[in-house]
């Protein structure tokens, strides 16, 4: 039976303190929670793409990361692992590396360097199956330059590159839904999650993924200070939220199964998560009521999608 | 003791990287490249060698994942060209600011703009400066030895920098020649194995690789590559020599051809060298003295020697088998008249371009750059073209 405080207390961070990210970032949160679900005496090769948890974590000559960790570039985080993994086996079978030792893989990528410049290179990792798991931390913009849209970002959401205007209010498109592409893949494991409530979901998708084998990936919303407005203290909230109004649905789909992990009994009001952000302010403005309407509905489309997804699939 | 065989320099390159048994290979093809990771995979499936052969999606991803695998503690190896190599640009200069020994086979071809697939340097010279050591080779023979010779080179202690082995796309590649090729029982105990001492898979030292390097640090780093590049001279002449041992072939960082007497010099690099071969036996039964330099280590670059080598010539030509867009001289030219100045070596020396997206070059046009040479009065365009339709 999970427990927070005993896995905290009995699994050590192996993603330290002394790091640099915000007071109130999500990220963080996740690799630690990430990695405390690896086994203690598995050993981890962190392959990070370019982006804040990088630039934050891993600055000559300090590291935030007690297991081996490779940065090479923005947008190849998983091909870069593709190598560690293939080196991996080949050692492996040639019996170069010490019997009984076990390696995980897994690659950490913001929304940046995941559902826009990382593509490419993480839908040819997952479809070659290399045994890794890959963790999008979802802030929904390019938040490492100075909160630029990326195609995470939600619409309407204003940012330095989809600002807010007199003609324009904010991003004109919807989010692209990069779990369902990765679904689309056929890999064992895709999980959607978020640092919800005690973790609960975050550690268990995290050890499922990890333990399963083959090319896994996790999508997990990761808010972020700077970017969405909002005090740091209410980070957990605003990631209960995002779950409670169905904004972020928690699921997983494991070799094709759609299960959801968790249905509000009273869905909540998307507003309810959109108010507590400075980036959808003018949405609320008198006169913006449409763009309120128009969020909701994509927010019910999403889920009543997922909902015929689980069923048709659990047939 | 050697085998006589025939191959072409696509199949001597991939036999050689069948023999060194490299534990990843990662590719995507690529004209005239292509060949060499299909007859890889044919190894590999046939399990023929101990390597996982990583079929990635894009050239940027294979340098990725060679990175990924060397950084890994395994030897990585690629074949690309051309665009493919421009792709991992930015890959290329994150493998050699890790220090990672990976070992490239790059078959030489025009770079687009326009698409042209036949062979001209221009893809090696766009990366000439990442920190890569390169070895460029005339024929099938040197690039089957120069890539037995690249792990040795790039795995050394004092180097630790990634190696390409450049060969001219379909005219080397694509040609089937003769050579001789090493038992490869010889070449593995050559080679030897690869014994990192740092890295990611030793669970008992974690490390991190690619961190932020900010104003403290920077320069300090550059200058460590920058020492490992200069110290690749020593390591590739000692390699030389003792592959010279194993095979009765010698290499240095150049070939010099009739060089004793040499008055008029060519100054080129891979296939071409052939050609001008032929055409200084020709001038040499005429009765003049012409000579051929032809480079084979371009990086690290071996400025003083090669100054010294030319420093008795009357006039020498230096062949860029690269467009010329700087509105100066070609990447060879400069780096030989810079080092000629710097040594206070002074001859009358200019520059062609020539072979640009695999036009061929001929006897009579080399015969043509050892004419000007014997008649240098006006030096006041030392930019040449070889082979350029002049007119409308």
């Amino acid at each position: 039976m999970y427990n927070v405080k005993e896995v905290v207390a009995n699994k050590p961070s192996r993603f330290t303190s002394g790091h640099r990210m915000c007071a109130g970032c999500g990220a963080p949160v996740v690799a630690r929670m990430v990695l405390r679900a690896v086994h203690p005496e598995d050993h981890v090769v962190v392959s990070n793409a370019t982006g804040c948890m990088e630039v934050s974590t891993c600055i000559y000559p300090y590291s935030a990361w007690t297991d081996s960790y490779i940065h090479t570039a923005f947008e190849c985080a998983s091909a870069t692992e593709s190598g560690v993994e293939a080196a991996y086996k080949s050692l492996k079978k040639q019996g170069k590396l010490p019997e009984g030792e076990n390696t995980k893989f897994i690659v950490f990528g913001g929304d940046g360097g995941t559902y826009d410049i990382g593509i490419q290179s993480l839908s040819g990792a997952m479809e070659r199956g290399h045994d890794l798991t890959y963790v999008c931390y979802d802030n929904g913009a390019y938040m490492n330059t100075g909160i630029q849209r990326s195609s995470a970002t939600p619409r309407f959401a204003d940012t330095t590159t989809s600002p807010a205007g007199k003609v324009i209010p904010g991003k004109m498109q919807s989010r692209k839904d990069l779990t369902e592409i990765m679904v689309a893949h056929h890999i064992p494991y895709v999980a959607q999650t978020a640092a919800y409530l005690t973790l609960q979901d975050l550690y268990e998708k995290s050890e499922k993924a990890i333990y399963t084998k083959g090319a896994k990936f996790l999508n997990v919303l990761a808010p972020c200070p700077r970017g969405w407005g909002y005090p740091t203290e209410d980070l957990m909230e605003i990631n209960k939220l995002a779950v409670e109004t169905c904004y972020w649905p928690l699921y997983e789909v494991e070799n094709g199964i759609y299960h959801i992990n968790y249905k509000p009994a009273n869905k909540k009001p998307v507003t309810e998560f959109l108010k507590t952000q400075k980036r959808f302010r003018h949405i609320f403005k008198p006169g913006n009521e449409w763009m309120l309407d128009e969020f909701q509905k994509e927010v019910d489309k999403r889920w009543n999608e997922l909902l015929a997804k689980e069923e048709m699939t659990n047939k | 003791m050697s085998i006589r065989e025939r191959l072409s320099g696509n199949e001597a390159t991939a036999y050689a990287m069948k023999q060194i048994n490299p534990d990843v290979v990662a590719a995507f093809p690529i004209t005239p490249s292509t060949e060499i990771p299909q007859y890889f995979s044919t190894y590999v499936a046939n399990g023929e060698v101990d390597t996982e052969f990583v079929a990635v999606e894009g050239e940027h991803s294979a340098m990725a994942a060679c990175i990924g695998a060397e950084a890994a503690g395994a030897r990585a190896m690629t074949a690309t060209s051309a665009n493919g190599l421009e792709y991992m640009w930015e890959m290329i200069q994150i493998a050699s600011s890790s220090r990672l020994p990976i070992v490239m086979a790059l078959v030489d071809r025009a770079i687009s703009g326009p698409l042209n697939i036949h062979s001209d340097h221009s893809d090696a010279m766009a990366v000439r400066d990442s920190g890569w050591i390169m070895l460029f080779s005339e024929n099938n023979q040197e690039a089957y030895d120069n890539m037995l010779m690249a792990h040795r080179i790039g795995e050394n202690k004092d180097v630790m920098l990634p190696v390409m082995c450049c060969q001219d796309g379909f005219i080397t590649s694509h040609a089937i020649e003769n050579i001789m090729l090493e038992e490869t029982e010889d070449v593995k105990k050559f080679v030897g194995t690869y014994k990192p001492e740092h890295y990611l898979l030793n669970k008992n030292e974690p490390i991190a690789i690619g961190p932020m390097d900010l104003q403290p640090y920077l320069t300090e780093h550059k200058k460590q590559q920058a020492v490992a590049m200069e110290n690749a001279k020593k390591v590739i002449l000692d390699v030389a020599n003792d592959f010279e041992k194993m095979t009765g072939r010698k290499y240095g960082f150049f070939e010099e051809y009739k060089m004793d007497d040499a008055e008029y010099v060519i100054v080129c690099m891979n296939s071409t060298a052939g050609t001008v071969k032929e055409t200084v036996d020709i001038l040499r039964e005429k009765g003049i003295k012409a000579g051929l330099l032809k480079i084979r280590v371009f990086r690290p670059f071996p400025g003083k020697e090669i100054a010294e080598a030319l420093s008795n010539a009357k006039a020498v030509a230096i062949l860029d088998k690269v467009p010329l867009l700087s509105a100066t001289g070609g990447p060879l030219f400069e780096d030989i008249v810079s080092n000629m100045f710097v040594n206070n070596i002074n001859i009358p020396t200019i520059n062609y371009t020539y072979g640009v997206g695999g036009r061929d070059v001929t006897v009579k046009q080399i015969e043509s750059v050892y004419s000007d040479l014997q008649n240098l009065q006006d030096m006041s365009n030392p930019y040449r073209y070889l082979g350029l339709k002049e007119g409308k």
